[in-house]
C-alpha cells in the first residue's frame, strides 16, 4: 500500500486557516485574510487533484478495480477493545471524487468571495468560517469510521449555522440559522440511534468491518436480522434511521424546510454549502453504507426511492412559483438531490440496475456541483449588481452582465439536461436506472425533468430578457444601486464563473462509470441511445413553455397562474409545510410539553419542598407555645415528668 | 508526593488572605494560591503518569494514612487514582477561573475569598479521601461556605435560595451519614472491628439485605448533590441567586461531589444493591434529562436556563452510573469533568454579561455579539459544548454514555437511551434560542452600546476553561486512558455482582 | 392510748403536699408561691419524721434529715426573697405573670 499519509493535510490546511483567521483575522490580517484562506484551499485542491490522479490513473487500480485504501488510522476514543472511534482516512472512488469536488468548489467560492465580500467588516471571520466548513466537509468524505463521519457531520452543521447566521443582526438570518441547525439536529438524532443499533450488533464502528459483518449472513451476529421491533428487523431500523439522518442534511421531504431559509446567508455560502457540498452529504452517507442497504430487505431502499422521487417532484412544483432568485435555486437543489437519492434507491441485487443507480447518483452529484455552484455564483453577481433578490427587480440584464448571462445560460442548459452539457449525461443515467427499477418512479422523474427545464428557464428569461427594468442607456442607475461600477463584476468574481462554466460543459465527458462504481470494477458507459429522446423532449417542451410565458412582458404568466388557482397558491406557499411545523413546535411541543414541565417543576416539585418547609415552620409555631416564659407552666412540666417517672418506676419494679 | 498539600494550600491561602489589607492584596494572594494549586495538580498528574508507566499497578497511589480516632478505627486516609486526579484537575481549573472572574467583588471581598478557599479545600479533600469518615468530613466542610456565599453576595431571592440549598444539601448529607453508619456497623463481621476504610469494605462482602436497606440512603443522599429527580429543585434557585464564582463552583464542582460519591461509595461498595436499584436510578435519571431539558426551554433568565440545563446534563452522569456497564460509567465520569468545565464557562460568561448590562433576562438582551465579541464568543463556545458539538468535551462524554447505555440489553434500557439521545435536540433548541435572542440579532437596548468587552482577568478565565474543553474535545484519548484503570477497577468489582 | 396509725399521718402530709402544689401552680403572688413551697417542704418533713418514728424507731436519720430540710428551707426562703426583690426592681410587680420574658 503506497503512502497516502499526506492526505491528512487536505482537511487540515483549511482548519489551520480557520484557527489563524478566527483568532487573528479581525485585528491583524484584515485584507490578507481572504488571500490566506484562499491559499490554504488552493493547496488542498492541488493535493486532492494529485491524489485523484494517483488513485484513479496511477496506482489505485488493483486487480482490475478500484479498492478502498486506508491511508491513516489512529484511535481517538476507545469504548472497549475493538470498539473505538478512530480517525480513519479511507480512499475509495467516491471519497476521492468527493475531495476533488469539495476542494475545487470551495476554491471557486473562496476566489469569488474575495470580490463579493470585499469591504465587509467581518471579512476575516467569514474566511475563517469558510475554512472551518471546508475542513469539516473534507473530513466527512474521508471518514472511514461511522462515528467519525458523525463528528464531521455535526461540525458541518455547525459551520452552516455560523455561515447562515453571518449577518447576525438580521433577525431573519438568525431564525434561518437556528432552523437549519435544529432540523438537521433532529435528523442527526435518527443518525445517532442508527449508529448505536448498527455498531452494537456489528461490534465495530469501522466502516469496512461494519459493512462486512452486517452483510455476512453466516456471521454470529444474526441477531440483527432476527431481532425485531414492531415487526421490522433491527437492521432495517438501523438503516432507516441512518437514512433519516442523511435525509435531514440533504433536505429531503419532509425535513427540507431549512434549505430555502438558509438562503439568508451570503450567496457564495449558498453556492458552497447549500448547493454543491453539504447537502449532498446525505447522499454520500447512503452511498457509503450502500452494500448494507442492498442486502437488507428492500423496504428501506423503497423508502429511499420514494423519498427521493417525492422530494424531486415537490421541489420542482414549488420552484415554479417562487419569485426570489435564490429560493428558486434552493428548491432546484432539493429537486436535484431528490434525483440523486432516487437513483440510489433503484438498486436491485441482480441485474444491471444494481450498480447503475450508484454510479448515476455519484455522477449527478459530480456534475450538479459544477452547474449548481455556477448558478448560485451567477446569482451572486446579479444580486450584487441589482441589490435585490426578487425577480421583479430584474429583467433585461443580458445587456449589463454579458459574461454572467453566458454562464447562467450554460448552467441552465446543463441542469435541464440538454446534450452535450454535463447534466444530460448524468440525468440520463439516473432515468435509465429508474426505468429498470420502477416505471412509476421513472414517470415522476421524467415529468420532473420537464418541470426542471421549465422553472430554470422561467428564471433565466425573467432575469435576462422579459422586460427592460433599466431603460435608458448605459448611464442609468440600477434600482437602488449607488455603486460606481456599472457593467460586470470585478475580476475575482468572474474567474470562478468561467472555470465553472467550462466544468459544466465538459464534466459530462468524464468516463465516470469506469472510475466510480459500486464494487470498484470499471463498467463501460452506455451509449446515448433512443432512451435519451424522452427526457430531452420533455426538457425542450419545458423550455418552450417558459419562453412562451416569460420571454416578453405579457400577461400570459399571470393568466396561467390565475387559471391554476388553488394549486398555484398552495405551491407558492410551499404547500404550507412550514406552517405545519410551526404549529407542531409552538402549539404542541412548547405549550403542551415545555410549559407544563416548567410549571410542574416550579409549583409541584419545588412546591413540595416549600410545603415541607412550611409544614415544619407551622409545627414549630405550634409547639413554641410550650416555651411560654411562665414559671408556673415550667413547674407544672416538672411535676408531670416526675409523676410520669414515678408511675413508670412503679410499673417496672413491681 | 504528599497529597495533603492539595488540601493545605487552599487553607494556607485562606489564612494568608486574612492578613491582607486592600482588595488588591486579597485577590492577588488568592490568585497565587489558586495558581499554585493548579500547578500542583498538574504535577500530581505528571507524577501519576510516571508511576503508572513504571508499572505501578496499585489501585490507589500516593497513599497516606494517619490514625484519627483510633478507638473507632477512623483514619485520615488519602490516595488518588485516575478518576480522583481528573476531578482534582477539574477543581483546580474551575477555582482558578472563579477567582479570576471575581476580581472586582466589592463588599467584604476578604470574607468572600476566604470562603471560596474553604470551599475548594473541602472539594479537594473529598476527592482525595479513601476513608469514609474523612470523605464525609470534607463533604460537610463545603456546605456552610456555600450558604454564606449565596446569602450574602448573591442576587435575586438570595436568602431563600441560600436557605433552600443549604437545607437540601444538608438533608442529603444526613442521608449519606445514615448510609455510612449502616456500612460501618455491618463491617467486621461478628466480633471484628468496624471500619470506615474504603478498600477494606470493598473486599468484605456486605450482606445483601443490608445493601438493600442502605443503598437508597447513600445513593439518594449523594444524588441530591447531583440533582437527582425529584430532589433537584435547589439547583435552579441556588445557582441563579449565587454570585458568579459561587455558581461556577456549585455547578462545576459541587454537583460532581455527588456523582463521585455515588460511584465511589454507593456503587463500588454495594454492587448488589446497585444492581437491584438500577432500574429506578435509570428511570429517575432519564426523567431528569428529558424533563429538565423541557423545563429549560421555557426559562426566561439566562442563569435559570443554565441551571436547569445543569439538571439535565447531570442526569447523564446518573444515567451512566445507573446503567452499570464499563463504557457507561466511563462516560459518566467524563460527563462530570466535561460538564464541570462547560457550566463553569457558561456561568462565567453570563456573570460577565450581567455585570455589564445588569439584566439576565433574555428578552432584554440582544445583539451582544456586536458589543462584546469576546464574551459572546465564550458564551457561544459554552453553548455549543452544552449541545454536544464534536470538537468540544460535551460530545465525548455524551456519546460515551450513549454507547455504554446501549450495551445494556432490555427494552426499557434501550428506551431510556433513546430518550436520552432525544435530549440533544431539545438542548439544541434552548441553547440556540438563548443564543439567537441574546447574542445574535439586532441590539435591543441601545444603552448597551458603550459597554466594555472582557477585561484581562475575564479573558484569562474564559481561555483557561476553553482550553480544557477543547483539549478534551479534540484529543479525548488522554482522558479515557487516565480514567480507564479506575473505571475498570470499579467495574470488576461491580461486575462480580452482575 | 393507742397510737395514731401511720396512714393518718401520711394522709395529712400528702394533703399538705398537694395543697402546696396547688398553691405553687395557681397563685400569682410570688410571696404566696414561696409560702406554698414552704408547705411542700413541711409536708416532706412530716413524712420523714413519721417514717422515722413508726418504721425505724431506733434510728435517727429521718429526724436529722428533717432538721437539715428546715435549715435549707430557711436559707432558700432568704434567697427567694432576694430574687423576688430583684424581680420587683425590674418589673415593678410581684405578679409572676409579669415576669414572663424567657420565652420563644
Amino acid at each position: 500500500m503506497s503512502n497516502y499519509a499526506y492526505i491528512a493535510l487536505i482537511p487540515l490546511l483549511p482548519l489551520a486557516a480557520f484557527v489563524v483567521l478566527g483568532l487573528f483575522g479581525r485585528k491583524y490580517f484584515r485584507g490578507w485574510s481572504g488571500g490566506g484562506g484562499t491559499f490554504a484551499v488552493l493547496l488542498s485542491t492541488g493535493l486532492s487533484l494529485w491524489t485523484a490522479y494517483r488513485y484513479f490513473f496511477a496506482e489505485g487500480k488493483v486487480g482490475g478495480g478500484y479498492h478502498p485504501v486506508t491511508a491513516l488510522k489512529f484511535v481517538w476514543l476507545s469504548f472497549s477493545p475493538g470498539l473505538s472511534i478512530d480517525m480513519n482516512v479511507i480512499l475509495d472512488p467516491i471519497s476521492v471524487m468527493m475531495i476533488v469536488v469539495v476542494s475545487f468548489i470551495s476554491l471557486m467560492v473562496h476566489i469569488f468571495s474575495l470580490g463579493y465580500m470585499k469591504g465587509e467588516e467581518r471579512y476575516g471571520t467569514y474566511f475563517a468560517f469558510l475554512g472551518l466548513f471546508t475542513f469539516s466537509m473534507l473530513g466527512l468524505v474521508l471518514s472511514g469510521n461511522i462515528f467519525e463521519i458523525y463528528i464531521f457531520w455535526e461540525l458541518v452543521g455547525c459551520s452552516s449555522f455560523l455561515l447562515i447566521g453571518y449577518y447576525f443582526d438580521r433577525p431573519t438570518a438568525v431564525a434561518a440559522a437556528k432552523k437549519a441547525f435544529i432540523v438537521t439536529r433532529l435528523a442527526d438524532l435518527g443518525f445517532l440511534i442508527g449508529i448505536l443499533i448498527l455498531s452494537f450488533h456489528a461490534e465495530s464502528l469501522d466502516f469496512r468491518t461494519l459493512i462486512q459483518r452486517l452483510i455476512d449472513p453466516g456471521s454470529q451476529l444474526a441477531g440483527i436480522t432476527s431481532a425485531s421491533f414492531l415487526g421490522i428487523s433491527l437492521l432495517s431500523w438501523g438503516l432507516f434511521l441512518v437514512f433519516v439522518g442523511g435525509a435531514g442534511k440533504s433536505a429531503l421531504f419532509p425535513l427540507h424546510i431549512w434549505l430555502p431559509d438558509a438562503m439568508e446567508g451570503p450567496t457564495p455560502v449558498s453556492a458552497l454549502i447549500h448547493a454543491a457540498t453539504m447537502v449532498v452529504a446525505g447522499v454520500y452517507l447512503v452511498a457509503r453504507l450502500y452494500p448494507v442497504y442492498i442486502y437488507s430487505d428492500t423496504a428501506v431502499l423503497q423508502v429511499v426511492l420514494y423519498a427521493g422521487a417525492l422530494s424531486a417532484l415537490l421541489a420542482a412544483v414549488i420552484a415554479c412559483t417562487q419569485t426570489d432568485i435564490k429560493r428558486v435555486l434552493a428548491y432546484s437543489t432539493m429537486s436535484q438531490i431528490g434525483y440523486m437519492m432516487l437513483a440510489l434507491g433503484t438498486a436491485h441485487p441482480v441485474g444491471e440496475a444494481a450498480t447503475l443507480g450508484y454510479t448515476a447518483s455519484m455522477f449527478h452529484l459530480f456534475t450538479h456541483a459544477f452547474f449548481k455552484a455556477l448558478l448560485f455564483l451567477s446569482a451572486g453577481v446579479i444580486i450584487h449588481r441589482v441589490h435585490s433578490n426578487e425577480m421583479k427587480d430584474m429583467g433585461g440584464l443580458r445587456k449589463f452582465l454579458p459574461l454572467t448571462h453566458g454562464c447562467f445560460l450554460i448552467a441552465c442548459l446543463a441542469i435541464a439536461g440538454i446534450p452535450p452539457f454535463s447534466g444530460f449525461f448524468s440525468k440520463e443515467d439516473i432515468l435509465l436506472s429508474a426505468w429498470h427499477a420502477n416505471k412509476f418512479v421513472y414517470g415522476i422523474a421524467l415529468f420532473t425533468s420537464g418541470l426542471t427545464a421549465f422553472y430554470m428557464f422561467r428564471l433565466y428569461f425573467s432575469v435576462f430578457w422579459r422586460r427592460e427594468v433599466w431603460g435608458g442607456g448605459h448611464g442609468a442607475h440600477p434600482v437602488g444601486g449607488r455603486d460606481g461600477h456599472h457593467g460586470e463584476a470585478p475580476a475575482a468574481m468572474k474567474i470562478p464563473l468561467v472555470i465553472l462554466a467550462v466544468g459544466a460543459v465538459f464534466a459530462g465527458f468524464v468516463p465516470f462509470s469506469r472510475l466510480v462504481t459500486y464494487d470498484g470494477m470499471p463498467q463501460e458507459s452506455h451509449g446515448v441511445g433512443v432512451f435519451a429522446i424522452a427526457p430531452v423532449a420533455m426538457a425542450l417542451v419545458g423550455i418552450l413553455v417558459a419562453r412562451y410565458l416569460y420571454f416578453k412582458e405579457s400577461g400570459r404568466s399571470e393568466k396561467t397562474a390565475a387559471a391554476l388557482g388553488g394549486l398555484y397558491k398552495a405551491a407558492y406557499h410551499k404547500f404550507y409545510i412550514d406552517e405545519i411545523y410551526s404549529f407542531v413546535t409552538k402549539k404542541i411541543i412548547f405549550n403542551l410539553i415545555g410549559r407544563p414541565a416548567a410549571w410542574i417543576d416550579r409549583h409541584i416539585i419545588d412546591g413540595g419542598m416549600n410545603l415541607l418547609a412550611a409544614v415544619t415552620a407551622r409545627i414549630s409555631a405550634g409547639i413554641k407555645g410550650l416555651q411560654s416564659g411562665r414559671v408556673q407552666d415550667y413547674a407544672l412540666y416538672f411535676f408531670a415528668g416526675i409523676a410520669g417517672l414515678t408511675v413508670l418506676f412503679i410499673y417496672l419494679y413491681t | 508526593m504528599n497529597l495533603s498539600l492539595l488540601v493545605l494550600v487552599p487553607l494556607i491561602t485562606a489564612v494568608a488572605v486574612v492578613f491582607c489589607k486592600g482588595l488588591n492584596g486579597i485577590r492577588w494572594v488568592s490568585l497565587v494560591g489558586a495558581t499554585v494549586q493548579l500547578l500542583l495538580s498538574f504535577g500530581l498528574l505528571a507524577l501519576y503518569w510516571k508511576e503508572r508507566a513504571a508499572g505501578n499497578g496499585a489501585a490507589f497511589l500516593f497513599e497516606y494514612r494517619h490514625a484519627w480516632f483510633p478507638s473507632w478505627n477512623i483514619w485520615y486516609h488519602v490516595g488518588v487514582d485516575g478518576i480522583s486526579i481528573a476531578m482534582i484537575l477539574l477543581t483546580a481549573f474551575v477555582m482558578e477561573a472563579a477567582i479570576l472572574v471575581s476580581w472586582a467583588i466589592k463588599p467584604m471581598s476578604k470574607e468572600f475569598f476566604i470562603l471560596l478557599h474553604f470551599l475548594s479545600a473541602g472539594a479537594y479533600g473529598f476527592f482525595l479521601s479513601l476513608d469514609l469518615f474523612t470523605l464525609f468530613f470534607f463533604l460537610e466542610v463545603s456546605v456552610v461556605p456555600k450558604f454564606l456565599l449565596i446569602g450574602v453576595w448573591g442576587s435575586g431571592r438570595k436568602e431563600y435560595s441560600a436557605m433552600k440549598l443549604a437545607l437540601m444539601l444538608m438533608g442529603g448529607s444526613a442521608l449519606v451519614f445514615v448510609g455510612l453508619l449502616g456500612l460501618y456497623y455491618n463491617t467486621g463481621g461478628a466480633g471484628g472491628t468496624h471500619s470506615f476504610d474504603l478498600m477494606s469494605i470493598a473486599q468484605m462482602h456486605i450482606p445483601v439485605e443490608v445493601q438493600r436497606q442502605f443503598f437508597p440512603f447513600l445513593f439518594v443522599g449523594f444524588g441530591i448533590f447531583t440533582a437527582l429527580f425529584p430532589f433537584h429543585t435547589w439547583v435552579p434557585d441556588g445557582h441563579s441567586s449565587a454570585p458568579t464564582a459561587a455558581s461556577m463552583f456549585l455547578a462545576g464542582i459541587s454537583m460532581k461531589l455527588g456523582g463521585y460519591g455515588c460511584l465511589r461509595v454507593a456503587v463500588f461498595l454495594m454492587p448488589e444493591g446497585a444492581r437491584e436499584y438500577s432500574p429506578i436510578i435509570i428511570l429517575l435519571a432519564t426523567i431528569a434529562i428529558v424533563y429538565g431539558a423541557f423545563a429549560t426551554m421555557m426559562q426566561k433568565d439566562l442563569k435559570y436556563i443554565n441551571a436547569y440545563s445543569s439538571v439535565s446534563h447531570c442526569g447523564f452522569i446518573l444515567l451512566g452510573i445507573g446503567m452499570l456497564t464499563r463504557t457507561a460509567i466511563a462516560g459518566a465520569v467524563m460527563q462530570m469533568i466535561s460538564h464541570g468545565l462547560m457550566t463553569a464557562l457558561f456561568f462565567a460568561a453570563i456573570g460577565m454579561i450581567y455585570d455589564r448590562t445588569h439584566t439576565r433576562l433574555v428578552q432584554q438582551l440582544g445583539g451582544l455579539l456586536k458589543i462584546m465579541p469576546f464574551i459572546s464568543t465564550v458564551f457561544v463556545v459554552a453553548g455549543l459544548c452544552s449541545l454536544g458539538l464534536p470538537g468540544l468535551s460535551g460530545f465525548v462524554a455524551e456519546i460515551t454514555v450513549f454507547m455504554g447505555s446501549w450495551e445494556r440489553a432490555g427494552e426499557m434500557y434501550r428506551l431510556a437511551t433513546i430518550l436520552a439521545c432525544a435530549s440533544i435536540v431539545i438542548t439544541a433548541v434552548y441553547i440556540l434560542r438563548a443564543t439567537g435572542q441574546a447574542i445574535m440579532g439586532p441590539v435591543k437596548d441601545t444603552s448597551f452600546n458603550g459597554l466594555a468587552d472582557a477585561t484581562w482577568n475575564e479573558k484569562l478565565a474564559g481561555i483557561l476553561l476553553g482550553i480544557g474543553i477543547i483539549a478534551i474535545g479534540v484529543a479525548p484519548f488522554w482522558l479515557s486512558e487516565l480514567l480507564g484503570p479506575g473505571v475498570s477497577a470499579i467495574m470488576d468489582h461491580t461486575g462480580k455482582a452482575l | 392510748m393507742s397510737q395514731v396509725p401511720l396512714n393518718h399521718i401520711l394522709v395529712v402530709s400528702t394533703a399538705l403536699f398537694f395543697i402546696g402544689m396547688y398553691g405553687l401552680f395557681t397563685r400569682r403572688n410570688m410571696i404566696t408561691m414561696l409560702m406554698s413551697v414552704e408547705l411542700i417542704l413541711n409536708s416532706v418533713n412530716i413524712n420523714f419524721v413519721a417514717f422515722n418514728k413508726y418504721l425505724y424507731p431506733d434510728k435517727l436519720e429521718g429526724v436529722f434529715f428533717t432538721l437539715f430540710i428546715i435549715a435549707i428551707a430557711a436559707a432558700e426562703a432568704a434567697v427567694a426573697i432576694a430574687i423576688i426583690i430583684n424581680l420587683y426592681r425590674n418589673f415593678h410587680s410581684i405578679d409572676v405573670e409579669d415576669a414572663g420574658e424567657m420565652k420563644f
